[in-house]
């Protein structure tokens, strides 16, 4: 028996261990918490945003911060895996009490947590989530799941039309990448549009993150006849295809997204490469917006590099989340959401934008096109 | 009462229902929290295949660097089945169409690569669950490629998890207490000598992979039914290790180390959370000293019995009899 | 036809970079029977210390590749003297996982210290790395030939070293028979850090050739083509010192080819498959004799 009783003592020693730490909420500061890919494969987009959103806190809470209260925030890294990021939430949420969750940045490990907020009704807002169903399907929108950058289809339907009429392209390859969403996504959405507009697809190929060597598929499609390329991915890949393109020859446009937005793509691909070369995205450093004059000066004050895409993103997130908290009635979970959703012009550096009753932001788009690596055109692209 | 407590499985049976009890207990009371319960479904996870590559490496002497291959299996082949039939006995269906699923093709792969040896078998293993991943990046149509599968209906509860995790355990500690469990544990001390006294050794290395695979089959579908979202990547070559590292911690060949070590494993994640920025490299740094340290594993090929439990209990209370 | 050659051109100077990392691990596994995981993580430090001495010494190509390989010998000698020595009687899974855990450490710590952007080589635009030829409708860069010509000249002077000087034999004798070669009076311990030596610095050349041939480097290069390139040990006969390199250039040729002619999509399937293939048909390798048990 005696044993028996040991091991029942042990069990319970070991529960109260775990159960023992919960912090008493401080009524002087509004707690949110950061669930994001700090370490494993995808960290780069997740410390990149974590900085601006770190950013954003930081000037915040030096002015004072929210209606007389500071802003406490938890962050937790997700290791860039989605089970991790699902168990973050849950804690940030029931153990930490926080009122809103930023992140996780990928869709996938975004949609791995939207079901634990609603079931807590906490909102969860991501910066750089795209994939289509991210905050709405078949049974309708997702109530608590909001998110401030584009959707896949909006811009790959965005950049086919570019091709079409302000290029007057007909005959394309796509080069994506097949191993994230995000490349998936805009491929398809960029294809069906391609079609439709009376355009041909003439190849389509396809890669892996982290690949270094694209000459095989260059070489493949080099003599093929087409008149622009379009690569649905991110930097680190998107500016080696760039490079080793140009240097077999290929010298046709070619055409990307809000991937493409980073100081590296230049670095990469180098500045005779980077012209002829077109993609969309939120904001245009070009138009000397006091705004995103300031959070360039700032965020380089900070960090000591230049932001990319996932830094603004991260940064008008943070911006965001906490001007629906201030216009919140009160400090809940559903009172957030109520102000999330009646968000209207919010003045982001990523653009303004109001919320749409599918919890996605209508905002504009624009075509950036570069000359030697610099942004040289600005085009302001409807839907 | 001293008679009853000496009938083995009754035992086992009580402390079962004890541990099942005390859990459950703490959960409506709101000890475990919410974030716990999730804790304790990725540990019971762990444990499943930690315990099931047990049965393959530690137990039969296969190194298999593949597991995370036939758990994506279990994983998708209970999503796509959920999500066509979201009731609880969908759920049931597709554990167990999960588990077959995977089992079939750990049979499929066993029977011409267990024929290679040590790290040869490794890497053969590592090359299949690397092929079954871009497989499923690539059947569009079925597993929505990269993008993932997305509102896989929850079902995963304790008492589910646990039944999981105790049927899991009891079926492979029974099946390792057979002959047939005996006879694999005699081709990993020696293949040949083992052959010589007739033992069929394919037919045992392919059994103990088919088994293990099914267990990892079952151990993907739980997890499709608790995190909502499945996607290929992440069933890749670090999973597979990250199971390993469970074994080897734990001891090759002590399905009760496995335990403890994937316990151990979730308590030092769950205490290096806060430290988010360097807990990896805790973690890595961790794994070298213990091994280091420890290199047969925690238990090494002992197993944490009700006896041994029993004398360490008597020791504590009756010093100076031992 | 001109295509396919410029498609083999390709698969060359991707397959020298496998050969480079493979010579490593099938020379550390040839010696004690390891898989060293952390080698393809030595590759990626050795990428990293390139692109210090490039972008802030502002060295060349060739002092930035001597600096690159002398600390990544020391890097390697280090790894084995701290995580592998104290297990040299442990079962031999003990040492896997560690070498899992060392890996792991340079990964999260070089993380941790240079953050997990990538970073890019300087771009080249002027001298002789420029330059690239053209021969009818194919490119030939110099940085390909550079890669080719470095990998062999390295491959050379390896193979001179093991089958020619005293410490080749001694690597030999080793790999055949520790207990016996200590017997002998050879110093097992010496020979086994001279193994690691001998490789990390491979590897890190294989680093610095890599980033000034795609310029990009990041904390996780090292994983796939680490694996890649013990995929192409074994392929060729684990322990084999010809087998890796005809291995890397296999691999590196039917990645190419995959891409080039089928559907890229399916090229790290491809791969392993044919691994598999190999391996069940001739379960030592391309070219590992098939030794047979004694009971």
């Amino acid at each position: 028996m005696k044993k028996v009783l040991s091991l029942t003592l042990v069990l319970v020693l070991i529960s109260t261990l775990f159960a023992g730490c919960s912090g008493a909420a401080n009524s002087n500061e509004i707690r949110i918490g950061i669930n994001y890919e700090l370490t494993g494969k995808i960290a780069t987009y997740g410390q990149s945003s974590v900085e601006g959103i770190e950013l954003a806190l930081e000037q915040i809470n030096a002015a004072g911060g929210v209606n007389g209260k500071l802003i406490k925030a938890t962050k937790y890294d997700n290791k860039s895996d989605n089970a991790e990021a699902t168990t973050l939430t849950t804690k940030l949420i029931t153990k930490d009490k926080v009122i809103t969750v930023l992140g996780p940045a990928t869709s996938g490990a975004f949609k791995s947590t939207i079901p634990v907020a609603i079931k807590n009704k906490v909102p969860v807002i991501s910066g750089s989530a795209t994939a289509d169903d991210v905050t709405v399907d078949k049974n309708g929108v997702k109530e608590y799941a909001f998110r401030i950058c584009f959707n896949d289809s909006y811009q790959g339907t965005a950049m086919a039309n570019f091709a079409l009429n302000n290029l007057s392209k007909k005959k394309a390859v796509v080069i994506m990448d097949s191993s994230s969403d995000y490349g998936k996504g805009l491929a398809e959405n960029f294809v069906t549009t391609f079609i439709a507009g009376g355009g041909e697809v003439v190849a389509q190929e396809a890669y892996v993150a982290g690949d270094k060597d694209f000459n095989a598929i260059i070489t493949k499609i080099k003599d093929k006849d087409f008149d622009v390329i379009f690569i649905p991915g991110y930097y680190e890949e998107a500016g080696l295809i760039i490079k080793q393109a140009r240097t077999q020859g290929i010298d046709v446009p070619i055409l990307g997204a809000d991937g493409f937005d980073s100081p590296v793509l230049l670095e990469l691909a180098g500045p005779e490469a980077l012209n002829n070369v077109y993609y969309s995205n939120h904001y245009s450093s070009l138009d000397q917006d006091p705004k995103v004059v300031k959070f360039i000066q700032d965020f380089k004050a900070k960090y000591n590099k230049e932001p990319d895409a996932f830094a603004a993103l991260g940064y008008d997130l943070a911006m965001f989340a906490v001007d629906a908290i201030s216009r919140a009635k009160e400090l809940t979970g559903p009172a957030v959401k109520e102000a999330l959703e009646a968000t209207e012009n919010f003045e982001g550096i990523t653009g303004s934008f109001s919320v749409d009753e599918f919890h996605n932001p209508v905002k504009a788009i624009v075509v950036i096109g570069l000359e030697n690596g610099v942004p040289a055109t600005s085009i302001k692209a409807g839907q | 009462m001293k008679k009853i407590f000496e009938n083995d499985g009754l035992k086992k049976l009580i402390l079962l229902i004890l541990i099942f009890g005390i859990v459950q207990l703490l959960i409506t009371t709101g000890i475990i929290s919410p974030y716990l319960q999730e804790t304790l479904v990725t540990l019971c996870i762990n444990i499943i295949l930690a315990v099931s590559l047990n049965l393959i490496t530690g137990f039969t002497g296969q190194l298999s660097l593949g597991h995370a291959g036939f758990m994506s299996i279990g994983a998708y082949t209970c999503a796509l089945i959920t999500l066509n039939m979201p009731t609880t006995t969908g759920f049931i269906l597709g554990v167990l169409a999960g588990a077959v699923t995977a089992a079939l093709f750990g049979f499929l792969v066993g029977l011409p690569t267990l024929r290679l040896k040590g790290d040869y078998l490794a890497i053969a293993t590592l090359g299949m669950a690397e092929i079954i991943k871009v497989i499923f990046i690539n059947l569009d149509s079925i597993t929505n490629g990269a993008a993932g599968l997305n509102n896989i209906p929850q079902f995963v509860t304790w008492p589910w998890m646990f039944l999981f995790t105790a049927g899991t355990i009891l079926i492979i500690t029974n099946l390792l207490n057979s002959s047939h469990g005996r006879a694999c544990i005699s081709i990993r001390e020696d293949e040949i000598a083992s052959e010589a006294m007739g033992i069929n050794t394919t037919k045992y290395k392919v059994a103990a992979f088919t088994i293990g695979a099914f267990f990892a089959g079952i151990a993907g579908a739980l997890y499709a039914s608790n995190f909502y979202f499945i996607e290929p990547n992440q069933f890749g070559f670090l999973k597979s290790i990250d199971v390993l590292v469970i074994v080897v911690f734990g001891g090759m060949g002590s399905i009760s180390g496995s335990v403890i070590a994937a316990t151990a494993l979730a308590v030092i994640s769950t205490l290096l959370q806060s430290f988010s920025e360097v807990r990896m490299i805790l973690y890595a740094v961790l794994l070298v000293i213990i091994m280091i340290f420890r290199p047969q594993g925690l238990m090494g090929s002992k197993e944490l019995s009700l006896s041994v439990l029993g004398r360490l209990g008597n020791s504590d209370s009756k010093k100076g009899r031992v | 036809m001109e295509q396919f050659l410029q498609q083999i051109i390709n698969g060359i100077s991707l397959g020298s970079i496998y050969a480079l990392i493979a010579l490593g691990y099938t020379m550390v596994y040839g010696i004690i029977n390891l898989i060293n995981f952390a080698h393809g993580d030595v590759y990626m430090i050795g990428a990293y210390i390139g692109y210090y001495c490039m972008t802030f010494l502002k060295l060349g190509f060739l002092p930035s590749l001597v600096i690159a390989m002398v600390i990544c010998t020391l890097l390697g000698i280090a790894i084995e003297k701290i995580a592998y020595k104290p297990l040299r009687n442990s079962p031999r899974i003990a040492v896997l996982i560690t070498a899992i855990g060392v890996s792991l450490f340079i990964e999260y710590a070089t993380m941790f210290i240079v953050s997990a952007n990538v970073r890019s080589y300087p771009q080249i635009t002027e001298g002789l790395l420029a330059q690239s030829f053209k021969v009818g409708n194919i490119t030939i860069t110099a940085q390909q030939v550079i890669i080719l010509v470095v990998t062999v000249i390295l491959m050379v002077l390896l193979q001179f070293i093991v089958k020619k000087t005293r410490i080749g034999k001694a690597m030999r004798a080793v790999s055949l028979d520790k207990d016996a070669a200590e017997l002998m009076g050879i110093n097992v311990n010496t020979t086994i850090s001279f193994t690691f030596a001998l490789g990390s610095a491979l590897a890190g050349a294989a680093g610095v050739l890599v980033g000034l041939y795609y310029s990009s480097i990041n904390p996780f290069m090292g994983v796939m083509p680490g694996l890649k390139a013990f995929v192409a040990a074994v392929f060729g006969g684990i322990g084999i010192i010809p087998g890796a390199m005809v291995g890397g250039y296999c691999i590196g040729m039917v990645e190419v080819l995959v891409s080039g002619y089928g559907n890229s999509k399916f090229r790290d399937a491809v791969v392993f498959a044919i691994l598999i293939l190999i391996l069940i048909v001739k379960p030592a390798g391309l070219f590992g004799k098939n030794t047979r048990e004694k009971v």
